[in-house]
């Protein structure tokens, strides 16, 4: 099995690290401990992603060394704070390659960015009564109920995109559903609960011949694919760092410069303006102007860190190292008797979402949890997906580059055993 | 037999029991022999709102004494259901209110009535007090 996981590097023209499972995972601390007295098996990375050292190292040296207000001091930590913060920003822009980094704004998360556009966009004059709103089936709470909350306050229409039993969105329902009244389409890149990566750029090339904007979910297609925001063409793309291996509580919304000059921001507060008065306020180009209050200046600069940390491998590398573990994991949970995946996209990313005939999910999460396998269970905020399959729940296996082969077959003696305990 | 005894006596047959396994498989034995709820009795009315599993609660007075009916799709969930109907159900509402369910935490599954874990069991403990408060609300008005 070893000879499998140590996968070489292919590319080695610019410089990458050798990708071998077991020396990246001396990187993240918290995979060498232990849960009920087993060794930790962490299948629960769509929720969220482990730090490596390098990322917790980075949060303490900035609270260590260089603290102090951002855009604002003169003196010399304000610099050095103010200088790390916006070099984060920068690593966040060749990220996900932007143009500029004026199209990055730090949020909290990629909840935060949608309503952030949801917000602003409701203050402009881009909706009008009776205009609607696409989004799929597919949804994360989080790409839902802030366009309901924007539909509610401005009488626009929203418009779901059906998915089939595979999990895979029905593009031709999608082409019929555009019009001249589809003001934007919101849709998700790679889908929490099923896996599913949809085609979005035939999305966002289809959108545009309407002269629509497309905005992209990208919390879990950040961490397992490299993204190119100007390949994709999406006018917006909102990601998650605690998913991209970084800290909680910071994220970035990407905009095109058109959109985000456009709209007006929907915070107000300190470093997002440029003049001030009783009568007037004047605000800050962007990104800053949606960047109300201090920011998280720990969070923006262990981003950057995380960002340093999965460029210096290949990504193409990860993405292989993690195709092989939803190979293998997809083969031995299907030997399972009784056991059924739920989404079985042609196109899938390392999320495997799964039930097991008369056991409710919460009996499997609580057993397999005693081994020390955190898995996840529940509808996973995705409450329309569990409605489309008639479920009420399922049980969640989600992979990152660090884990292996090895994790996979615990997870599936994990299962038998659950299995014996309930039948 | 009052509401401490019958915990007193949870506590003693769980501290009997080896490890983790040992005691959810009794759990899970607890919670099959708890008969299952006819359909009917799944309402939106009688139902907890949980995020994992599903909980059903229902309760009548009878001379003086609540009576406790409940399920859950959750088969572990529906094993602490019935300690808890074991501890509470055939009391009257004065001693619901005045005895903590302190079992919870000796037999060491307080952990399944943290509110992250959604399972509704902790909206079904409080659901038992609040019974309790309105039938004692309502022995009073009489």
């Amino acid at each position: 099995m070893n000879s499998n996981l140590e996968i070489a590097n292919k590319t080695s023209v610019d410089e990458k690290q050798t990708f071998d499972v077991y020396q990246v995972r001396k990187d993240f601390p918290i995979l060498s401990r232990r849960v009920n007295d087993k060794p930790l098996v962490y299948l629960d990375n769509a929720a969220t992603t482990q730090k490596p050292d390098s990322v917790i190292d980075s949060m303490s040296h900035y609270y260590k060394f260089e603290n102090a207000n951002i855009h604002r001091g003169l003196h010399f930590l304000s610099e050095l704070a103010t200088e790390s913060y916006e070099k984060a920003r920068l690593k966040v822009k060749e990220f996900i390659n932007a143009m500029s980094v004026a199209e990055i704004v730090f949020v909290r998360g990629a909840t935060e960015a949608i309503n952030l556009v949801s917000n602003s966009l409701c203050r402009s004059e881009h909706f009008g009564s009776g205009d609607e709103i696409i989004i799929s089936e597919m949804e994360h709470h989080a790409n839902i109920v802030p366009w309901q909350l924007l539909c509610d306050r401005k009488k626009i229409k929203l418009k779901v995109i059906p998915i089939n039993d595979e999990g895979e969105l029905e593009i031709d329902a999608f082409k019929k559903m555009i019009s001249e009244k589809t003001k934007l389409v919101s849709v998700v890149h790679i889908s929490n609960s099923l896996g599913t990566i949809n085609p979005v750029k035939e999305i966002i090339d289809y959108a545009h011949s309407f002269g629509v904007p497309v905005l992209i979910d990208g919390a879990q297609s950040a961490p397992h694919i490299k993204v190119d925001v100007q390949d994709l063409d999406c006018d917006f793309f909102a990601f998650s760092g605690h998913k991209v291996f970084g800290p909680t509580g910071i994220g970035a919304l990407y905009g095109k410069t058109e959109y985000l000059n456009m709209m007006p921001p929907y915070q107000g507060g300190g470093d997002m303006i440029r003049k001030v008065t009783f009568e007037e306020t004047t605000f800050d180009d962007i990104p800053h102007k949606f960047e109300a209050g201090t920011p998280n200046i720990a969070g923006g600069i262990g981003l950057g860190a995380a960002i340093d940390y999965v460029n210096q491998f290949d990504r193409n590398v990860l993405k292989e190292h993690e195709d092989e573990l939803l190979k293998y994991a997809t083969e031995k949970l299907l030997e399972i008797d009784g056991l059924k995946i739920i989404g079985t996209a042609k196109h899938k990313a390392s999320v495997i979402s799964f039930i097991i005939k008369d056991i409710h999910p919460y009996d499997i999460g609580t057993i397999i949890d005693t081994d020390g396998i955190a898995i996840r269970t529940g509808h996973h905020c995705t409450q329309p997906i569990m409605q489309r399959y008639n479920l009420p729940a399922t049980a969640r296996a989600s992979f990152a580059f660090y884990n292996t082969l090895e994790e996979v077959d615990k997870l599936v003696v994990g299962l038998h055993k659950v299995i014996k305990m309930f039948r | 037999m009052t509401i401490k005894d019958t915990q007193n006596e949870i506590v003693k047959e769980f501290d009997e029991l080896e490890d983790w396994e040992e005691r959810y498989a009794k759990i899970i034995k607890l919670g099959r022999e708890l008969p299952d709820l006819p359909e009917d009795f799944k309402t939106e009315k009688n139902k907890l709102d949980g995020c994992q599993s599903q909980v059903w609660i229902k309760a009548e007075l009878e001379n003086g004494k609540i009576l406790l009916e409940a399920d859950s799709d959750a088969m572990i969930v529906k094993g602490l259901i019935a300690l808890l109907i074991k501890v509470y159900s055939g009391h009257t509402p004065e001693e619901i209110l005045s005895t903590p369910p302190d079992f919870v935490k000796e037999i060491g599954i307080d952990n399944h009535l943290s509110p992250t874990r959604k399972n509704g069991l902790g909206a079904m403990l409080k659901q038992i007090q609040m019974f309790a408060v309105a039938y004692k609300a309502m022995a009073q008005q009489k």
